[in-house]
């Protein structure tokens, strides 16, 4: 498949967060107001992008020479949870304002399904480096696109006359539910008649 | 008696679902059909089980500092584990499941437990909690599942190992014409709103019941 074709695969026909439900918990969590959930996103598609390269190597330089494919789900997560705190180090020492920003955030993306997700999905789909870098960084834009589209809805919906019992959560999860009936729209023939394949 | 208690907690009081709200991407991701969930719930509980008597064992031994990393290789080792197994003997829902299988590893719910029950608890009481958190996870899955699969494709589907090892109950109206976009990713996202309003409700009039008494 093409880059282009990953991206757009990635962001819009399988939206790891509307279609696959992958990273629910902080699109739950953290979309209550679209500064925090910009900042999310952006932390995770930093994340997904970095994880998709390294466990690229991982799985290409060490498990699969050494025959150690079994132990892929157990050396990807310890991988993804070094590198987490390492962006977390390495940005607060590099720029302070970023990790302001950034900083809260970190420490739940060990337990984002879409970072892990998206290093096992680009395993499955047999990708090149380069399209691991491409599938990682989609993931993240569309979990990034689909938090921040959510909080502002949130934000609306915080001014409207809800019923009770719907409040907070539930109405949450309603308006996401209508969001991923309109991403439907987005099928896979998009790909294919784009000759994006 | 007092045992009873951390068996019961988690399949009402406290169920991780409907309740704390963990766990959600593999909720919403495997329950299109209610085989699905048996097969996810019962992974679950083996890791939830296998990791909470680990952590529970070697509350004592694993330094403070360093606890998160161990409980997540202790973690990954059983889902490992799991995913070997169904790979060997049930490969049809080893296909079925497919990613989210691995993902039991940052299933908030296994290391949730671990972080707030197993590494205070002994060992008979954290197998207590393992099997009622596991079980309170399971009946979640099955209710959505259940929801999900007779309204939208008007079947309930027991048993699906193969083309021939099947035990599929068809519904006599609703699978002639079933609303289709339930089984599909939105109907997942709707029916979970629905049950969590219908949860706030219940514990809100139960609430205002403990209130007047």
């Amino acid at each position: 498949m093409s880059y282009i074709g990953i991206l757009i695969t990635y962001i819009f026909i399988q939206n790891f967060i509307l279609v696959q439900f992958m990273g629910l918990c902080p699109f739950i969590g953290v979309s209550k107001n679209s500064e925090s959930a910009l900042g999310m996103g952006l932390a995770v598609t930093f994340v997904t992008t970095v994880a998709s390269v390294v466990t690229y190597m991982v799985q290409h330089f060490l498990l699969v020479p050494f025959g150690l494919e079994y132990l892929q789900t157990i050396s990807f997560i310890l991988v993804i949870a070094a590198l987490v705190q390492l962006v977390e180090m390495v940005i607060r020492k590099m720029s302070p304002s970023l990790y302001k920003a950034l900083g809260i955030f970190l420490p739940l993306i060990t337990t984002n399904c879409a970072v892990l997700g998206i290093a096992i999905l680009n395993v499955q789909n047999d990708y090149n480096l380069v399209e691991s870098l491409f599938g990682g960084a989609a993931a993240g834009l569309g979990f990034t696109l689909a938090i921040v589209l959510m909080s502002n809805i949130r934000e609306k919906l915080d001014l409207l006359p809800v019923r009770k019992v719907f409040k907070g959560v539930p109405i949450a999860f309603i308006s996401a539910g209508l969001m991923a009936l309109a991403f439907m729209a987005f099928d896979a023939s998009l790909v294919t008649n784009l000759h994006l394949v | 008696m007092a045992n009873m208690k951390e068996l019961t907690k988690g399949i009402f009081r406290e169920n991780p679902v409907f309740i704390i709200m963990l766990g959600m991407c593999p909720t919403l991701g495997v329950t299109t059909q209610v085989f699905n969930a048996i097969g996810m719930g019962a992974g679950v509980i083996f890791v939830l089980l296998g990791s909470n008597i680990f952590i529970s064992l070697l509350r004592k031994v694993i330094p403070d500092s360093v606890r998160i990393p161990a409980y997540i290789v202790i973690i990954a080792s059983f889902v490992t584990i799991v995913q070997m197994v169904l790979q060997a003997y049930v490969p049809a829902l080893y296909a079925a499941l497919g990613v989210y299988i691995p993902l039991i590893v940052v299933n908030c719910i296994i290391l949730g437990r671990a972080e707030a029950f197993a590494n205070k608890n002994t060992v008979v009481d954290s197998i207590l909690d393992a099997i009622g958190m596991g079980i309170g996870f399971t009946l979640s899955l099955l209710l959505i599942a259940a929801i999900r699969e007779i309204i939208g494709a008007g079947t309930i589907t027991l048993l699906n190992l193969s083309e021939t090892t099947r035990i599929v109950i068809t519904l006599p109206v609703i699978s002639k014409s079933p609303v289709r976009v339930l089984t599909l990713a939105p109907g997942a996202l709707l029916v979970m709103g629905y049950l969590k309003a219908y949860f706030s409700w219940n514990s809100e009039r139960k609430a205002a019941k403990g209130g007047n008494v």
